[in-house]
């Protein structure tokens, strides 16, 4: 059964039949050879935007939210609304001890600040961090170090600095690791210097410094500017941030019910929504390309059908020289599916070039929308594997056509 | 060689039906020449339809070689054709996109026989009418007479116990004709046992013998001198 497809004979038949006529043939496999390549084109895009996506969030814990104080709405134990709520150290330590599913708090806190140095200046954000933050927001370190727990401890006066600050305040190719910059008139030594990511999740961040230098430097005690927790991947982000809030209501004598006490940004929920479209995309490619690789095959199956019919008499002639109603449908069938997988074939080479032409139109550099646009391996097999079925079931169809008439009848037709 | 008892065939035309055959006895040995002859509509086609099973009858007893053909199914009446018959066309019905020596090895490939040995068998038949330089041409690239011929070697290929003609000179020139039928004689006297429908006399009269149809019945069974073809060529 299976032999008949290594031998000669049969795609010499193949070859004779398709051959015969080219200009038919090729138009036939039109259908099919369009139908994969929208396939391919668009889910290799699909997958360049979700790379491009991934890479903007890959340096971010995206199971996180940010929480941060503002003004009370309701009265409460004696307060009176408008009162101003201020997240102190203590408050991340107890919601890190008592919220359920927490991997990490990290408090923070920002301030504008002049940046002086020799005769260059301008105003950044400065923060001051814990070594923890690169654990939920990884820095691309270009050179130096991030801050680490001994600059915590002994209140260092040391900065790591984005790259966008070095430009401003440094000559090209000047090394700035352990020169001095002046923050708020303190000198600080740059102990690192960081990529500037793509996209700024939350404040922008030009200057990294001890937290507890910070805490020194502009007199901040036990305040901090606010928090950003993050969730452990199988726990829901969602309730991480109500029950965080909650606890912190609490604390800072809030009302349970005062929404604007608290400020917050859940970047779960935002990427939950992006993930969500990225999924809705690959769903809508996938359909979109089988439909169309759905409507080819059937161009296929009734261009078969009208070339049975041309063949009716050939047909006949098979039949009375010997051919069995199963040669003669084996045969269809393998045409079938022998153009089909031939146009599949050139779909996906063609379908590859076009996403070579994107990743080189829109694929290049940082700010690149698709990035590494392709299509996997398994993705190619899977559409190989449903162009053999539908070219067997559409090529059954012309198959049983050929068959189904005498040959006495076919012999007759002219 | 080929017994035939009481033959009927009717072909349904709206709601009446086409009485063809009305009770064909005939009875063919192994070596004779037979033409059949008859008017349009005498039923002489559908007879050689039937011994060529590519028909099958309502009524009778079709006996091929001490085989009963009765009731076969489309792949059994495939395999006998394959095996029993060769076919001979009045439009010769060469695969056009094949050039003649697969159009000749075609019986065989169904046969199942090895490319190598059907190709060296089907350059032998193709020599035997005499165009083995013709092989790697295609059908539109050979005269009728070449076509016919080739069409007659596909016939022999198999080593049929039988070759049906169904008026294999009817697309021919009489000075072709009367090639192809020399060339017809010529395997007769080998020993193939052939039947030829015709409707012309002088053909008819090229064979051993003559059977007359008209209206789905024999007429007429004789014996007759056979006219050589050569004579004429």
């Amino acid at each position: 059964m299976i032999k008949f497809l290594f031998e000669r004979d049969t795609w010499q038949e193949v070859w004779d039949s398709l051959s015969k006529n080219k200009l038919r043939s090729m138009l036939t496999m039109v259908g099919v050879w369009w139908g994969i390549l929208l396939l391919i084109g668009l889910l290799g895009s699909a997958r360049g935007l979700e790379n491009s996506f991934n890479r903007l969030f890959g340096s971010f814990a995206t199971n996180s939210v940010f929480v941060w104080g503002q003004n009370t709405s309701k009265p409460f134990k004696g307060f009176q609304e408008g009162k101003r709520v201020q997240l102190k150290l203590s408050d991340a330590k107890i919601v890190e001890e008592n919220v359920e599913g927490i991997e990490f708090v990290v408090p923070r806190n920002q301030n504008q600040g002049l940046v002086v140095r020799n005769f260059l200046s301008g105003t950044f954000s400065i923060n001051g961090d814990f070594p923890l933050l690169d654990k939920v927001q990884k820095k691309k370190l270009i050179h130096g170090r991030f801050i680490n727990q001994n600059d915590i401890d002994n209140n260092k006066k040391v900065a790591v600095i984005s790259e966008d600050i070095y430009k401003q305040l440094f000559e090209k190719d000047e090394e700035m690791i352990g020169q001095l910059v002046q923050i708020n008139s303190m000198n600080f030594t740059v102990i690192g210097m960081f990529e500037n990511g793509n996209v700024n999740m939350g404040p922008t961040s030009d200057i990294h410094i001890p937290f507890t230098t910070f805490q020194q430097i502009y007199n901040q005690g036990n305040q901090i500017g606010w928090m950003m927790i993050t969730g452990k991947p199988e726990y829901d982000i969602s309730q991480i941030e109500a029950d965080s809030k909650l606890i912190l209501k609490n604390l800072n004598h809030v009302h349970p019910e005062d929404n604007r006490a608290f400020g917050s940004f859940n970047l779960g929920k935002e990427f939950a929504k992006i993930t969500g479209f990225l999924i809705g995309m690959q769903f809508l490619t996938w359909f979109v390309g089988i439909a169309t690789l759905i409507a080819g095959v059937f161009a296929i199956g009734n261009i078969l059908l009208i070339t049975v019919k041309e063949r009716t008499k050939e047909i006949g002639v098979r039949r009375a020289l010997g051919a069995t109603p199963f040669e003669i449908k084996r045969q269809i069938v393998v045409e079938a599916v022998f153009i089909t997988l031939l146009a599949g074939f050139f779909g996906i080479i063609t379908g590859g070039w076009i996403l070579i032409g994107i990743d080189s139109a829109f694929g290049q550099g940082d700010e690149a929308v698709i990035v590494n646009a392709s299509v996997s391996i398994t993705v190619v097999f899977v559409a190989l594997i449903i162009l053999v079925i539908l070219g067997t079931l559409i090529g059954l169809i012309p198959a049983f056509k050929a068959t189904s008439i005498k040959p006495i009848d076919a012999l007759r037709e002219e | 060689m080929l017994n035939i008892k009481k033959l009927h065939k009717s072909y349904p035309i709206g709601d009446s039906s086409l009485h063809v055959l009305k009770g064909i006895d005939l009875s063919v040995d192994s070596g004779e020449m037979v033409a059949i002859m008859g008017s349009s509509g005498s039923g002489k086609s559908t007879l050689l339809n039937i011994i060529g099973m590519l028909d099958e009858a309502d009524e009778g007893e079709y006996i091929l070689d001490g085989v009963p053909i009765k009731n076969l199914t489309e792949k059994k009446a495939a395999i006998y054709r394959n095996k029993f018959l060769g076919f001979i066309f009045q439009s010769f019905n060469l695969i056009n996109y094949k050039n003649a020596l697969d159009n000749v090895a075609l019986p065989l490939y169904y046969q199942g026989m090895k490319r190598q040995e059907r190709q060296e068998l089907a350059l032998f038949h193709l020599g035997k009418v005499g165009l083995e330089p013709w092989a790697h041409h295609l059908p539109n690239e050979l005269s009728g007479g070449q076509k016919q011929r080739v069409a007659i070697a596909r016939a022999l290929a198999a080593n049929p116990k039988l070759l049906l003609a169904d008026e294999p000179t009817g697309a021919l020139d009489t000075k072709t004709s009367y090639e192809i039928m020399e060339f017809i004689q010529q395997l007769n006297d080998e020993g193939k046992t052939i039947l030829i429908v015709t409707h012309e006399e002088d053909i008819a009269q090229m064979c051993k013998r003559i059977v007359r149809l008209k209206d789905g019945l024999i007429m007429e069974d004789e014996k007759v001198e056979q006219v050589r073809a050569s004579q004429y060529v």
